[in-house]
């Protein structure tokens, strides 16, 4: 069935403002779709009333013909950890599951100033605690490819949205994977930003070193445009830096001439052979597009798992600290299990007589971790690497083995702790028909660069423009 | 029984200071939250909601670098907040954000007491223990929660209770004459804490006057909100503890406060094993980095300290120790008598006579008015006005040098200049006029 919302962003801003249809419609079409997808896919945790979404598509309409942003008049969502006034915010946890709003988050307020319309909040593993959004009291999201299958986590609600044409793109959460690995799972488009490039004002903190916002949408070209809108300095956030948000939408045109490395280590027994061929064919197709391709060593990749579940952990047993039951309804027997074993693990590494033997060992390991990629891009200017070692999992699969479950994440977590960014994009579909992805990352800011291969490689493929039948 | 053995007291200083600045430690709010209605200065950050992140506030880090430096700190020029856990209702996020590996300042030394640190951190909110409609409650005040507060930790140097109140009083003054805080102690800006513990004396191996070996146990002298009750609390303390261990009793380690109507020191809380704080660096403030430069400007800013305000009125006025010392504890009186003096330099005892004992600054607000009473109590008949014209003619003839320096931009020599005219006039110059007439000749009317 074709929709609106197949539409690029780009297209749905020309179309609204040659008048071929209108805001109101795609919030229309929106609301149909989400009320089709939400319930079999368990991908939304909150709506927003019709009446108000609809006046605000009115309004919006009004102005079109005044406003520049390509982002005006369009509707979205954002996965359940943003703050949005009007809004209930529970990160997926029945400890939250009444919090209203106080306020607005940095990135809803700069969507909404832009002209976005939010549509709902969506499911996700609580706090993101998970890779597979099964970690939740509302209920697993499903892969809209195979219902019996994962969407990938935490970010699956925003995934599912994004795949299934309820909104032309979400907001997501990457604190290990939590953007690229839903994004692959669901055949989508996602970026995890450098740390300190998007303001965390507003979402609620996993883990605060290693947190990011950034977009999910179907294409990188999308994603340039969400990023121009959300990116920059914000006074309520001490990381973010001041470095000028470029023109990416520009930048994304421009031909391909990168040296491009493919770290040996990354492509070994455990990583299935149906994703290691996509890649591969990938990266050919990079290779046609001008990229030079190089083979390189990633060494002590799988240090990343550990120092991640040290880290993680220790900055959320903190973060959660402060859902006593005193001031927010409920308390902390409401922690799912998984949540709980967390909290647990990054209490003990913080505690006098561990600290040094975990915290402080962690935090070294991150320190070579970051070294490590510095030494690589010196000779290169973006490595390729898989998202998940496998295709979606079962539910059910990932939240019953808390090892295998931490395991999933391998290629996702080493980028969060040395902050640099990475672009998780489709490369093809399995025999079964699930969708396949990679990761392009590049060094701190080069968020140009990692929007530049994904467009380029988007225009001589179509894998992005495959949706789920449901 | 022990009889007959000497103890010496071993005392440590903590002493939490709230700085005056405009806004909160990590927000906008304001920070003067003193008798405001509860919970009217509140936002995401300070009531520690989902998702609200701390941004630190630049004046009140260079406040606390400048009494780092006042009291002879080194200055961390890498400096990180860390987060102290634990868990109490006034603390919104289950943390109080504190310093604990590189504070803002450490290893300093004022008289002879070490410093051990001065570092920033952040208040809690305020426990209101009331009761509302019959019954009782406790109600939390956020307006207090992120006020900067600056905590000063000393090192067990104090083998005396007087020291102790003289360098809290030295410390008091040197905060307001950093204008940093109100320094007050009955509202809270100022909070006192004393580590009081005994050491037999012998027991230390004979190396020096300093013990080597501190006792194994510590009792925390704490919520006090005066000098004088906390003097009572140490003395008493002294007392109890010397009582105690004579009948070879061991003493709990705990947290006492005063208590004014029995005169006695009571416990508040047995610490059985030390709390852990699982502090780890605060991931949501960068680490803070403070170059020598920086150190530099912030050092320019510290003003003349107590101590060499009190040396200097000795040999520029001569007063007497009392009377400086009255002047000295009060910027605003020590400025006052200064101002006066200026414009009468030999008059400087009178001022500060007159300011001291018959509190005339607070008739006249504007010094020169007392330095016009003044002259006019003391001596009835101002001489004639040509007499004051020529005396200051010679005067200007007799000093070029100091003149030139007066056009070379050095306004303060005019005080040494009608010195001089008051001297030919044997001081029964009209302090005014000759200021008038002076400063008409030194503009060349």
């Amino acid at each position: 069935m074709k929709q609106l919302i197949d539409k690029s962003i780009k297209e749905l801003a020309v179309g609204l403002r040659n008048g071929d249809f209108s805001s109101v419609d795609l919030v229309s079409e929106s609301i149909a779709r989400i009320n089709e997808i939400k319930t079999k896919t368990n991908s939304f945790i909150s709506t927003v009333s019709n009446e108000l979404v609809l006046n605000s598509a009115k309004e919006k309409d009004k102005n079109i013909k005044n406003v520049d942003n390509p982002l005006y008049g369009l509707p979205f969502t954002m996965k359940d950890i943003y703050q949005a006034k009007g809004t209930r915010t529970t990160s997926g946890s029945n400890v939250l599951i009444d919090y209203q709003s106080q306020y607005d988050s940095t990135v809803y307020k700069k969507v909404k100033d832009a002209g976005g319309i939010l549509l709902g909040k969506n499911n996700l593993d609580a706090w993101g605690h998970g890779g597979s959004s099964e970690n939740n009291d509302i209920g697993p999201v499903k892969n809209p490819y195979n219902l019996e299958l994962s969407a990938g986590g935490s970010s699956g609600g925003p995934a599912v949205s994004v795949a299934t044409r309820c909104v032309p793109y979400s907001i997501g959460e990457d604190t290990g994977g939590s953007i690229r690995n839903p994004s692959s799972w669901c055949g989508i488009t996602g970026l995890k930003v450098t740390y300190g490039r998007v303001s965390r004002y507003g979402a609620i903190a996993y883990a605060s070193s290693f947190d990011t916002v950034g977009p999910m949408a179907k294409t990188a070209e999308d994603c340039a445009y969400i990023l121009e809108n959300i990116a920059g300095y914000d006074p309520y956030d001490g990381n973010t830096s001041n470095i000028e948000v470029p023109k990416y939408s520009e930048i994304i045109n421009n031909k391909l001439d990168y040296t491009i490395g493919v770290p040996k280590e990354f492509f070994v027994k455990g990583l299935d052979k149906e994703v290691e061929t996509s890649i591969q064919n990938a990266v050919k197709e990079l290779k046609k597009l001008g990229c030079k391709i190089k083979e390189v060593s990633f060494p002590l990749f799988d240090f990343g798992v550990a120092l991640y579940y040290i880290i993680a952990p220790s900055e959320t047993s903190s973060n959660l600290g402060r859902y006593d039951g005193i001031r927010y309804g409920n308390g902390r027997d409401k922690f799912t299990e998984e949540t709980k074993r967390r909290i647990l693990i990054g209490t003990y590494s913080l505690s006098s007589g561990y600290y040094d033997e975990y915290y402080n060992q962690a935090q070294k390991a991150r320190t070579v971790l970051i070294e490590t990629y510095n030494n690589i891009f010196k000779s290169c200017d973006a490595i390729i690497s898989p998202v998940s070692p496998t295709l979606p999992i079962k539910i059910g699969e990932l939240i019953n083995d808390p090892i295998k479950n931490y395991l999933a994440d391998i290629y996702t977590v080493t980028q969060n702790p040395a902050g640099v960014p990475s672009l998780a994009i489709p490369t093809g579909f399995s025999k079964n028909n699930l969708p396949i992805g990679m990761q392009i990352v590049g060094p701190h800011f080069s968020e140009d660069k990692l929007l530049n291969i994904g467009h380029q490689f988007q225009l001589v493929t179509k894998y992005h423009e495959i949706k789920p039948n449901i | 029984m022990k009889l007959n053995q000497t103890y010496k007291p071993v005392i440590g200083l903590e002493v939490h200071i709230e700085l005056a600045t405009n806004s909160k430690m990590f927000c906008g709010c304001p920070a003067d939250h003193f008798g405001k209605k509860p919970n009217t200065q509140t936002c995401p950050v300070c009531l520690g909601l989902p998702g609200a992140l701390p941004v630190p506030n630049k004046k009140a880090i260079d406040w606390c670098i400048m009494l780092g430096l006042a009291l002879g700190c080194k200055i961390n020029k890498y400096s990180t907040f860390d987060r102290k856990h634990y868990f109490y209702p006034d603390l919104p996020k289950g943390y109080q954000i504190s310093q604990y590996d590189d504070p803002f300042c450490y290893e300093g030394k004022f008289e002879d007491i070490r410093i051990r640190r001065v570092h920033m951190e952040e208040d809690t909110a305020k426990l209101q223990h009331t009761e509302v409609n019959r019954k009782k409650v406790s109600l939390i005040d956020f307006n207090r929660s992120g006020v900067p507060l600056v905590e000063l930790v000393t090192e067990p140097d104090f083998s005396d209770v007087d020291e102790v109140i003289l360098f809290l009083q030295e410390l008091q003054k040197i905060i307001r004459y950093l204008g940093i805080s109100t320094a007050d102690m009955e509202k809270g800006s100022m909070r006192l804490e004393a580590n009081i513990s005994l050491l037999l004396l012998g027991s230390e191996p004979n190396t020096g006057s300093e013990p080597v070996t501190l006792p194994n146990y510590k009792v925390e002298l704490k919520n006090i909100n005066s000098f004088r009750f906390l003097k009572k609390a140490m003395l008493y303390e002294i007392e109890r503890q010397k009582d105690l261990l004579s009948n070879n009793k061991k003493i709990v380690q705990e947290t006492r406060g005063w208590n004014e109507a029995r005169s006695a020191t009571v416990s508040q809380r047995i610490k059985e094993e030390a709390m852990d704080y699982r502090y780890f660096p605060e991931p949501d403030i960068p680490p803070i980095e403070v170059s020598d430069k920086d150190i530099k400007i912030l050092s320019d800013k510290v003003p003349e300290l107590p101590q060499t305000k009190r040396e200097r009125f000795l040999e520029q006025y001569n007063l007497s120790k009392e009377y400086i010392e009255i002047l000295v504890s009060d910027l605003t009186k020590a400025n006052y008598f200064e101002e006066a003096s200026k414009l009468s330099p030999d008059m400087a005892k009178t001022i500060a006579n007159a300011m001291i004992n018959q509190n005339l600054d607070k008739s006249y607000p504007e010094p020169a008015g007392l330095v016009k009473k003044l002259v006019e109590l003391t001596k009835t008949d101002f001489s004639p006005t040509p007499e004051v014209g020529l005396a200051i003619k010679s005067v200007l003839v007799e000093n070029p040098e100091v003149v030139k320096s007066y056009q070379n931009g050095k306004g303060q020599v005019v005080g040494f200049l009608i010195g001089q005219v008051q001297k030919i006039l044997n001081g029964k110059g009209d302090p005014k006029q000759i200021n008038t007439i002076l400063l008409g000749k030194l503009h060349g009317n």
